[in-house]
């Protein structure tokens, strides 16, 4: 790389190069037509062409690349949850995170931070008793810490006892990161794109033809095109598109809200969350200040961001750290979470032939990009499901064995 | 901020309501297989656009239906919930879970409602 950046260098004209393809016809048929171009959606089709050889692959997005949910969640990345299988799925997407730069030679901006979560109570010191013991058990990073640790960690954090809620203790996950999130959609497309996949962008999908139980065409704004199989990797309208395919999905869609300040000098380095307040907030490598909490109190198709939200975040924010009290709001933004009734993805089979899920990913879906691309894409090109991914498939809400990961932001509701 | 009326309480800001979930009838509960219960407890339409849905006034417990659409949320119309559920559901068990009732003649697997 170093030469290839001498001869960009010497170079007069500084010639650029070309990401993606540039917009084509459709074809007739595709071996493979994926979904939504997400980090989801490129990351399978990325996978599919670099370690499976299939590179007969559209990836269809009714926007532009990374317009949904990869643009919209807070980058966060850690695996310090509760279930076995949860804990299993997100540790090895973990250790594809901290390699995923040199994997496509794309700056995606991995920032192994550490993620430090709060326990205003003695339940929640209990709770993270036991995710500490889970964790270390299984291979990641994780650790109680007291109120002295903290404070030597976040000088800035408001210890005081008179809080409205003080902090009794910590969560240390030195695992835990922040990365760019667009860049990984763009590192995965540009990788796929360059072994042939297509990405068509402003296609929507409006129909999914299903011939005897088996996916068989689909049909877009720009025409109709057979295909092999059909994976849907659409964060925030998964029960809409498995709709067309007349799968019904255990979802509900909820908005989540986040926040940005300005950017401010470096203050703390760690992602910082606290389940109790509904609040989370790390420093980017920008300076800003990116706030986010759980998700709003019902279901909406709709990203629009309001005051109620707002007012809640800031004050959630100001008992953390009142100096922020200081700052001033950049923006504000919603994105769409799917929410399954045990807070974990669902992932693999579906009732129709050819036809691959990655749904439900409510607050959890960016941090688990590399594994799906690379699980998912490992499924549509062996037609077996990798053990890793097994217990996320639908069926398990008709045998009443959910995984309930409590580890899950959003689970503190 | 955003408003809700009550039929009961009559116009309040939302945050003094709890969504509960979307209306769907319930099924057989003497006949419905495991996974007849699965889809009605767990699977949901997550409809965009015009749905009906489980509210609750939080400070007077009163539950009640709200009819909203899901991609403006806007609220077309609240209702109690006697409008649809207007004559009493018996919950009465199979015979053959009432030890009490020896007479009644022994279950066939179709009133198992297993599949």
């Amino acid at each position: 790389m170093p030469f290839g950046l001498l001869k960009y260098g010497l170079n007069s004209e500084y010639p650029g190069t070309h990401h993606f393809n540039p917009t084509t016809e459709l074809k007739k048929h595709y071996d493979v037509v994926i979904i939504g171009a997400g980090g989801h959606g490129t990351g399978i089709a990325y996978h599919l062409a670099k370690y499976h050889g299939i590179t007969n692959v559209a990836v269809l997005e009714k926007n532009y690349l990374g317009s949904g949910n990869t643009a919209r969640n807070t980058a966060v990345i850690r695996s310090n949850y509760l279930t076995e299988e949860g804990v299993t799925f997100y540790r090895e997407s973990v250790k594809l995170w901290q390699d995923l730069s040199n994997e496509f030679n794309y700056n995606v901006m991995m920032e192994s931070r550490g993620q430090l979560t709060l326990a205003h109570s003695d339940a929640a010191i209990r709770s993270f008793r036991w995710r500490a013991e889970v964790n270390q058990h299984m291979g990641v990073r994780s650790e109680l810490i007291d109120r002295q640790q903290i404070a030597e960690m976040i000088p800035n954090l408001n210890m005081s006892e008179d809080a409205r809620f003080p902090i009794m203790a910590g969560l240390w996950h030195a695992d835990g990161a922040t990365a760019r999130h667009d860049a990984v959609a763009w590192g995965y497309a540009k990788g796929a794109c360059k072994r042939g996949v297509e990405l068509h962008q402003l296609t929507e999908v409006q129909d999914i033809e299903v011939t005897s139980g088996k996916v068989t065409a689909v049909k877009t704004n720009r025409g109709r095109i057979e295909c092999g199989c059909v994976v849907q990797a659409v964060a925030g309208a998964s029960s809409i598109v498995a709709k067309m395919a007349g799968i019904p999905l255990p979802i509900h869609s909820y908005p989540l809200q986040a926040m940005v300040t300005q950017p401010y000098k470096p203050v703390f380095t760690p992602h910082v969350s606290s389940p109790h307040l509904h609040v989370y907030t790390h420093q980017t490598s920008r300076g800003e200040f990116v706030i986010g909490g759980g998700s709003d109190p019902y279901p909406l198709y709709n990203t629009r961001a309001t005051l109620d939200q707002r007012e809640t975040l800031t004050a959630a924010a100001l008992e953390l750290f009142p100096f922020l009290a200081q700052a001033r709001m950049l923006r504000q933004w919603a994105g769409t979470t799917d929410m399954t009734p045990d807070y974990s993805p669902i992932m693999g089979l579906s009732p129709v032939d050819n036809y691959y899920l990655d749904a439900g990913w409510g607050t959890w879906g960016f941090k688990a990009t590399p594994i799906c691309g690379k699980t998912m894409a490992e499924l549509v090109a062996t037609g077996k499901v990798p053990e890793i991914i097994k217990p996320f498939e639908l069926e398990r809400f008709y045998k009443y064995q959910q995984i309930n990961e409590a580890g899950a932001t959003a689970a503190s509701h | 901020m955003k408003l809700l009326t009550c039929p009961l309480n009559g116009l309040r800001n939302i945050t003094e309501f709890t969504y509960g979930g979307e209306y769907h009838p319930m099924p057989d509960h003497q006949q419905a297989s495991s996974r007849e219960w699965a889809e009605h407890v767990f699977f949901h339409d997550n409809a965009a656009g015009v749905v009906i849905e489980w509210w609750c006034h939080s400070a007077s417990s009163y539950w009640f239906l709200a009819e909203r659409n899901t991609i403006s949320d806007k609220i077309l119309r609240t209702f109690p919930a006697s409008e649809i559920f207007n004559q009493r559901i018996d919950f009465n068990p199979l015979p053959e879970l009432t030890s009490t009732a020896p007479s009644t003649p022994p279950p066939t697997a179709t009133q198992k409602g297993e599949s």
